[in-house]
This record gives C-alpha cells, sequence and structure tokens, in this order.
C-alpha cells in the first residue's frame, strides 16, 4: 500500500494539526516505510482469535458515588493559555 | 562524607537509621553532583531549595520507620508532581504545572523521600534515545555523546551518573529497560495493573507501566515495594497481595526453570550479542537453575502489533492538547485554526508522526484491517507467552540487540529506531513483568543488560532472579565522570 499526499493531508485534519507541503512529503515517506513494515501482520490468518483489548483481567469497581471537591479552580484556571479568572477563553467561535 | 553518591539506596537508608549521616548531607551530596553535572542535561526542572528544606525538616523530627528516609529522589518528568512544573518533555506541556499528584511519587514520599527534580526524557515518552525531547538531548555518562537510551533517558542517565541514588520511569515498550542496559542500570517494568497510572502522562494506556531504575537488584525490589499500590482512581489498577519485595529477597533459585525462547535469535543478531546471551544462560545455571529451550512463535509480530496499538491509543490520550485548558498556544485566526497551529507548533517530529499514525488506523475504514488485526496478534503473542509459562518460570532474552549508539546515528530511520525494541516490546502487549540487569560489556566497553521476563504478579521471582544472577556476574559500571568539569 501506499499513503499519498492526499491521505496525509486527510489525516492531518482529522488530528488537527496542520503541516505544510514540506513536512506531508516528509510524513509521507515515514509512514509509508512505517506501514511497509505493519504490513508483516498479514502473513497471520486471525479470523477466530479474540481480539485482546486489555491485559489487566479485572471488571470495572464501582464507587459510592460522593462529592469531593478540593476546590482549586483557581489554580485549575491559572494553567490556562490565556489568563481569565473564572473561565476558559478560546477564540471567538459565534459571529 | 564525599563518597555519599557513591553509596546504593539501602546503604544510604540504613546509614540515615543508624545517624551515621543526615537527610540534609545526603541531600547537599546529590545536590553538589547533580550541579556540577549539567552536560549530561539529565534534569527539567530541579527543586533543590525545596529539596534541602525537606531535608533539614526531615532532620529535626526525623521518623525512621518510613522505608526511604529523607532519601533525595529525582523522577522522569512524566509524573504529575503537585505544583512543580510537569513537561512530558513536551513544548506544548512547557508551562504546566499539575494541581495534583500522580499515585506512584505520592507513595514515595509517603514514605519520607523527598523531591529532586524532574528528569529528562523523549517528548511523551515516544522514542528510545531520549533525542525526541524538547529539551534537548541527554548524553549517556558511560561516554560523551552516546544516547542513554530512552524514553526514561534522563532517569537512566542519572542513575548511572549518580545523580540520585534511585529513579522511577516508565516504560510502555521498553523505555525503562532499554535505558537501564545502554547505561549499566537495573530497571523493573512491573506487570500491567502493579503501579497505579494515576497522574502519569499517558501515552499509551493499555501498555503503560511505571517502575524502579536502581544501581542494584536490592534497591530496585526496596522501591518496587514502595511504588506498587492499588489504586481505586486507575481503573486497571489490580487489587493483589502485594509482596515486599526487599525483605522477601533470595538468591536461591535452585531447581526454577528458565525458557529460552529461539526466536529471540533474530535475523542480523550481532554474534557478540548472541555470545553474550549465552554467557548470561551460563550465569542462571551457575545459580543452580535449569535452562529450557521454548518457543515464542509469534515474537517477530510484535513490533508491528506495538506500532498499531501504541500510536492508536496515543492519538486519542493527546487529543486534550488543545492550547485551551492548560499548556501552549498558538495564535489562529479561529477555533479550529488555533488547534492545528497549537498542536503543529507544540508537539515536535515524533509525536507528530505517532499521532498520525494512530489517527489512520483507527480512521474509518481502516479500523479492522489495523487495529483489530493488531488487537488478534496482541492475544497471540500473550497465548505464546501463557503456553511458555506451562513449562517455565521465567524467561531469559538479550534486553536490547545492540549496546547504546552515537546521538543523531538513527535519528533519520523511524524504523531502525524502533528496532531497539524489538526484546522488550512483547512484554508490554502480554501485560507481564520484566527486569533488565546489567550484565557485562561488549566490545566497545559499553554495557550490555540482560532481561529476565516473569509471569503476570510474579515480581518476586524475577527480583529474585536477577538477584542471584548479579552476584554471580559481579559487574561494574565504568564511570570516569567525564562530564564533571
Amino acid at each position: 500500500m501506499s499513503i499519498d499526499l492526499k491521505t496525509i493531508k486527510h489525516i492531518s485534519k482529522l488530528s488537527r494539526i496542520s503541516v505544510d507541503e514540506q513536512r506531508a512529503k516528509k510524513l509521507a515517506g515515514d509512514l509509508n516505510s512505517i506501514f511497509d513494515f505493519i504490513e508483516k501482520l498479514n502473513e497471520l490468518k486471525t479470523d477466530n482469535v479474540e481480539p485482546l483489548t486489555s491485559v489487566a483481567e479485572t471488571t470495572l469497581k464501582l464507587r459510592s458515588d460522593e462529592v469531593k471537591s478540593e476546590n482549586i479552580r483557581e489554580q485549575i484556571i491559572k494553567n490556562s493559555p490565556q489568563d481569565n479568572k473564572d473561565y476558559f477563553v478560546v477564540p471567538k467561535v459565534i459571529e | 562524607m564525599s563518597d555519599i553518591t557513591k553509596q546504593s539506596l539501602t546503604e544510604l537508608v540504613e546509614n540515615i537509621k543508624n545517624k551515621k549521616i543526615s537527610s540534609t548531607d545526603v541531600t547537599k551530596g546529590f545536590i553538589e553532583r547533580s550541579e556540577k553535572s549539567g552536560e549530561l542535561n539529565a534534569y527539567i526542572t530541579d527543586d533543590f531549595s525545596s529539596a534541602l528544606d525537606k531535608a533539614k525538616k526531615f532532620d529535626q523530627k526525623p521518623n525512621f520507620n518510613l522505608k526511604l528516609p529523607g532519601i533525595p529522589m529525582a523522577v522522569k518528568d512524566l509524573f504529575c508532581t503537585k505544583n512543580v512544573k510537569t513537561t512530558a518533555g513536551s513544548k506544548i506541556l512547557n508551562n504546566f504545572v499539575p494541581t495534583y499528584e500522580s499515585t506512584v511519587t505520592k507513595n514515595i514520599w509517603n514514605e519520607g523521600a523527598i523531591l529532586l527534580g524532574k528528569l529528562n526524557c523523549d517528548e511523551f515518552a515516544m522514542g528510545s534515545s531520549n533525542e525526541t525531547s524538547f529539551f534537548g538531548n541527554v548524553q549517556n555518562p558511560i561516554d560523551k555523546n552516546l544516547v542513554p537510551g530512552g524514553s526514561s533517558g534522563g532517569s537512566a542517565s542519572a542513575v548511572a551518573g549518580q545523580l540520585t541514588p534511585i529513579t522511577i520511569g516508565t516504560d510502555t515498550g521498553g523505555s525503562i529497560r532499554q535505558p537501564a542496559s545502554f547505561t549499566g542500570t537495573v530497571g523493573l517494568k512491573p506487570t500491567y495493573g502493579s503501579c497505579s497510572r494515576y497522574g502519569i502522562v499517558a501515552f499509551a494506556s493499555s501498555l503503560d507501566q511505571a517502575g524502579p531504575m536502581a544501581q542494584n537488584v536490592k534497591d530496585c525490589a526496596l522501591l518496587q515495594e514502595v511504588i506498587s499500590s492499588y489504586d481505586p482512581k486507575d481503573s486497571t489498577s489490580i487489587d493483589f497481595k502485594r509482596n515486599e519485595y526487599s525483605k522477601e529477597l533470595s538468591n536461591n533459585i535452585k531447581g526454577k526453570k528458565i525458557g529460552i525462547p529461539k526466536e529471540y535469535r533474530v535475523d542480523g543478531m550481532p554474534k557478540e550479542i548472541d555470545d553474550f546471551w549465552q554467557k548470561g544462560i551460563q550465569y542462571v545455571k551457575d545459580c543452580g537453575a535449569e535452562t529450557i529451550d521454548i518457543s515464542l512463535p509469534h515474537t517477530s509480530y510484535a513490533l508491528p502489533t506495538y506500532y498499531i496499538v501504541a500510536p492508536a491509543e496515543a492519538s486519542s490520550n493527546l487529543a486534550r492538547y488543545d492550547g485551551v485548558k492548560y499548556g501552549f498556544r498558538a495564535r489562529g485566526e479561529n477555533l479550529i485554526d488555533m488547534y492545528e497551529k497549537t498542536r503543529s507548533e507544540g508537539f515536535g517530529a515524533e509525536v507528530q508522526r505517532r499521532i498520525m499514525i494512530g489517527t489512520y488506523v483507527l480512521s474509518s475504514g481502516y479500523y479492522d484491517a489495523y487495529y483489530l488485526k493488531a488487537q488478534k496478534v496482541r492475544k497471540l503473542i500473550k497465548n505464546d507467552f501463557d503456553e511458555a509459562y506451562k513449562k517455565v518460570d521465567a524467561i531469559l532474552t538479550p534486553s536490547t540487540p545492540s549496546s547504546a549508539f552515537k546521538i543523531g546515528e538513527k535519528t533519520n530511520d523511524p524504523v531502525s529506531m524502533y528496532l531497539n525494541d524489538i526484546f522488550t516490546v512483547p512484554v508490554n502487549l502480554a501485560g507481564l513483568p520484566a527486569i533488565s540487569i546489567p550484565a557485562g560489556h561488549d566490545s566497545k566497553g559499553y554495557p550490555l543488560g540482560l532481561q529476565i521476563i516473569g509471569k503476570a504478579f510474579d515480581e518476586q521471582n524475577i527480583l529474585n532472579i536477577a538477584f542471584a544472577m548479579e552476584e554471580k556476574i559481579s559487574f561494574k559500571n565504568q564511570i570516569n565522570d567525564w562530564w564533571i568539569k
């Protein structure tokens, strides 16, 4: 298989990472060599194999539904790149 | 005492408990050495002055019942530390200050240890040479311009260079064991579910595990018993009876059955590595254990499987870095443009590559062909181990297909870089514990490690085997302090 520039642009859009022409070409080359290597899996017949999603053989535990508030809104907001005391701020969404 | 930083963790703990040295002495010793070691670039953030305050406080009111009384310790910068910057080696988290503490580091501080600083690592733990860090290469104390391995490269360099008595790393595909092997140190990847993932910057959630990196097996066992705990905050944390690994450590491994998997004799493996492995087999026999040839038929499919599963999970985990709630933000014309520029400028090349691979294999039309296929092969790989463990108690392999390489040697070829993890990746896919111990040097004089893989939750057994072998091997790390001016 071969991953072309159009596919790279598509993946770039899906992953919300902008890439310019030069990076897209480099990525296409890298991804093709990685996928050549991955294709090896097609040697195996796996029709009757159950997929393994987790090695932790455990069922999810329930916990009691208690409020545990640390009241750290200010500290959390402080990590936001655009300073505002009360909210996360993003570029204007609605005109 | 000038030789403080040469002491093992076990010796330091004993000497502090016997009041021969104070926590302040020890902390000062490691701070002074760390300050002279800038060229290694092992630290991203230091916390020296606060460490010294904590040490003084400890000495004023010492509690010698703790397991790590007043012991200073630097940790990989992938663990969230409350009020201390945590970057994961990335520009996108360059200014992130966690409001909470990871469970693993909390366990460490609760036993009396003191944070020295945060150690360099590959960006989001994606790399095998510590060359993908936004904060630059880490040097291997073994030799100049040699990579320390990765992703826990800063951790390995800091332990080998005696900037910290012991440390913790994380291991998704070999990120503890490979750098341990490259720096002549001991590194343990515990069973999946043994150490909580809460507060560790997530890379591939079904593979990530934290573990100790140490100068010797006993130190490693001691830290493992501190960090391993059941944690309701991690839904994959497993509630099982944990040993007091260091107390129960035994060098009696007579009659143990050790499997030697023929598939690990990979194409193109240097004769030197094969000879080294044979020597390892002899060490095991000298300890009174029995070796048995076994087969793990799907070994060669592990890396391709890993390079679907890990990027898929990473692409999903790293979706949270959007420039809104924390971290770096680039200017954009609108919201989408801001997201795209933030992620393009904030992530380095390797991380972008893996997000792209992951996005592709999960995207509509390709999910079954790649992701589902990889999960099925993952099952086959785990079955191989289950089958082998009907006959043997543990498995012995080399940790890596080569010794440490030069900085820049493999950066242009991602696949050759990925091949570094050929012996370590199957263990993560199967969720098993494995330890790398230094066991010799190659012709260049660089250290080589042997890997002992155990059954799930059988950390004690592989620690015992490593402990017994360590005695027979009597490895000496050759550190000449070349980086100290």
